[in-house]
């Protein structure tokens, strides 16, 4: 009755506030990627474009950021770098450009093989831990499982700098201070907690009925775990592999306090990436272009199971 | 959907898993489940026992010490509560605090409110709002520390965009644009940051909450001819309370322990007005080496946290229990 003077039913907004709404949103979705935009604009501008004023949008793209990011560079003479054979290559040409030769490989490119060994390596070892533990809770009477559970997200409260101290002397003790060890098995540790969480979730969905089936069909409980409850688990399995892998790429506090060198990850090391006369921002730009591509496509990849991950699985979907 | 947080919001959820009935239990060959339930659970529990638990008793054992960590060889001596007495007279460490509690407040005041105000504009699902909603997604999955290192860039009074933008909006010369440089505007450049990152965290909360209430309540408002500004009031603001709650939680706990965006945006400065508790005690740990006084500190943070987390989610049952 009430609703006989709109033409849409109650509850489904009118096509006016539809379009008001979505004008708004995709206003602040734009806002919101123009950081994006500019790290990815600053990485193919040529430095003296990237710190003019006013900001240029139109330029000249530039592969000079890539190249300084990859290699580190020396300040010669022109008639030194008159004297040279001719350049090899773009990263020669661009910077020779400069009166300089190239002098090596940054730390760029071991850094990055670090980030990728410590996030997957920890990764795997959270969700294969994690997998087994959210079995265990899910399928059986565990003493104390409620106050197990509580300790085993209560992990995730404390600052990072408040354990790192009492980590950074045990790993002192045990040899495995800047080791990607003690980084995979630190991040394992973290994440460890999210994948139980996660997957104790996905694994209560799974009816129990198809593991006591295929027992009463003869197959050990083992067997019944790999071959009924781990297939039907995949899809959490992956969704929270995802997870563990991205906080275990974009950590920083971590890896700023207990690596220096040899395992150093890519966050605590691209702030520190310095040009002649201050940070280089086209090749910090760089560098954070190709560290933030995965987690752009992971992003788009995970979109539907993003609630669940962020909030421990309090939030279903 | 609903909400189910067993430890923290409501203890007891449903992991009292039903045994196996006897009549199966006789067709398991090999180990018993008792012993495949500890085989399955107990490496996870050792690992977060050897580098979770350990770490923080040694942490509480060292508070009560004179330990400094770049003297492993000097005798260490037991020191009663006397590092504690010293953090919690020093002024230093509660204007940290307050700077903390300040940064808290504000940035979770800004995330929810736009937060929310977006997930109710998105759940008016308008053409290509899973889209948007997506790219909306993006900057809480990149790294605090590497997004934050470039927007020093884009803060850069003379050269960054962020100067430039406002300068063309306001009039304002750009070389008063200094948001890292500036008293009273470095907590500010902080906590746009922090909500540029964050507002899609509990944007996406927000938007679970909308969409978990269900239509027939509008539909009964609707008969009673409630205005839909009596609807938004009484029935969506209270239906997506615990959502929004557990947002708020979420984003406290991780803003209390704030430290990356700060270190690689302002390092605590200019001076000292954006030192947040974590920065104090990354200074009295790994600069001023002072390992006992410092473990003192992170004890009291972690007491503070769990607390008021635990306090909070008290209240958070209660409202969901109305």
């Amino acid at each position: 009755m009430s609703a006989a003077n709109t033409a849409h039913s109650v509850v489904e907004p009118s096509l006016n506030s539809k379009r008001i709404a979505g004008t708004i949103v995709v206003l602040y979705a734009l806002v919101t990627l123009i950081p994006l935009v500019w790290i990815f604009l600053t990485s193919i501008k040529s430095p003296p474009d990237s710190i003019s004023y006013p900001p240029k949008i139109v330029f000249t793209p530039s592969l000079e950021g890539y190249c300084n990011l990859f290699t580190t560079r020396t300040r010669q003479t022109p008639d030194y770098i008159a004297s040279l054979p001719a350049p090899v290559g773009t990263c020669d040409e661009v910077t020779r450009k400069r009166n300089m030769v190239i002098a090596g490989p940054s730390n760029f490119l071991p850094r990055f093989v670090n980030s990728l060994v410590i996030a997957f390596g920890s990764t795997f070892l959270a969700v294969f831990l994690g997998t087994l533990a959210a079995y265990g809770f899910s399928r059986f009477r565990v003493p104390l499982a409620d106050d197990l559970l509580f300790f085993i997200l209560s992990t995730r409260m404390m600052p990072p700098i408040a354990v790192a101290i009492p980590i950074y002397l045990m790993y002192r003790e045990l040899g495995l201070s800047d080791t990607a060890l003690g980084m995979i098995l630190l991040y394992t540790a973290v994440n460890v907690s999210l994948a139980v969480w996660l997957l104790k979730g996905f694994i209560d969905e799974i009816p129990r009925e198809y593991e006591e089936a295929a027992m009463i069909d003869g197959y050990t409980r083992l067997q019944a775990f790999r071959k009924v409850v781990l297939p039907q688990a995949t899809t959490g399995i992956a969704a929270t592999a995802i997870f563990c892998l991205i906080f275990a790429w974009n950590e920083y506090a971590f890896a700023a306090l207990l690596t220096s060198g040899e395992a150093q990850t890519a966050p605590p090391f691209i702030p520190t990436i310095i040009g002649e006369g201050g940070q280089d921002w086209p090749a910090v730009a760089a560098g954070t272009t190709i560290f933030l591509i995965p987690i752009l496509v992971f992003t788009i990849l995970l979109r539907k199971q993003l609630l669940r991950g962020i909030t421990f699985g309090a939030v279903r979907k | 959907m609903t909400i189910s947080h067993p430890s923290i919001v409501e203890k007891a959820a449903d992991a009292t898993a039903r045994a196996t009935p006897a009549s199966l239990a006789r067709h398991v060959r090999g180990l018993s489940d008792r012993a495949i339930a500890w085989l399955f659970i107990a490496p996870a529990i050792t690992l977060l026992l050897a580098i979770n638990i350990f770490p923080l008793i040694w942490a509480v054992y060292l508070s009560f010490t004179n330990y400094r960590a770049n003297r492993p060889n000097a005798p260490v001596q037991g020191v009663g509560l006397g590092n504690y007495e010293r953090v919690l007279n020093d002024p230093d460490i509660w204007q940290a605090m307050q700077t903390t509690a300040h940064f808290v407040f504000w940035t979770i005041l800004l995330q929810t409110v736009i937060g929310f105000a977006l997930a109710y504009l998105i759940d008016r699902k308008f053409r290509g709002h899973a889209f948007w909603t997506t790219i909306i997604l993006i900057p809480m999955m990149l790294s605090p520390a590497v997004v934050g290192n470039f927007w020093r860039f884009l803060y850069e009074p003379q050269i960054g965009l962020f100067a430039y933008a406002v300068s063309l909006v306001s009039g304002i010369p750009t070389s008063d644009v200094q948001m890292l440089g500036n008293v009273s505007l470095a907590p500010w450049a902080i906590i746009i940051v922090d909500t540029w990152m964050w507002t899609p965290y509990v944007m996406l909360i927000c938007l679970a909450g909308l969409r978990s209430i269900p239509d027939y309540i509008y539909e009964a408002a609707e008969v009673d001819r409630a205005s839909p500004w009596r609807q938004f009031w009484s029935i969506t603001v209270p239906m997506a309370l615990p959502f929004i709650m557990l947002a708020v939680l979420f984003r406290g706990i991780e803003n209390f322990k704030m430290f990356d965006m700060v270190t690689l945006l302002t390092g605590g400065g200019p001076g000292s007005v954006t030192e947040v508790a974590s920065i104090t005690l990354k200074r009295a740990a790994f600069e001023s080496w002072a390992t006992g006084r410092a473990s003192a500190f992170a004890i009291v943070l972690f007491v503070a946290v769990f607390g008021l987390a635990n306090i909070y989610v008290k209240a958070l049952n209660k409202v969901k229990q109305r």
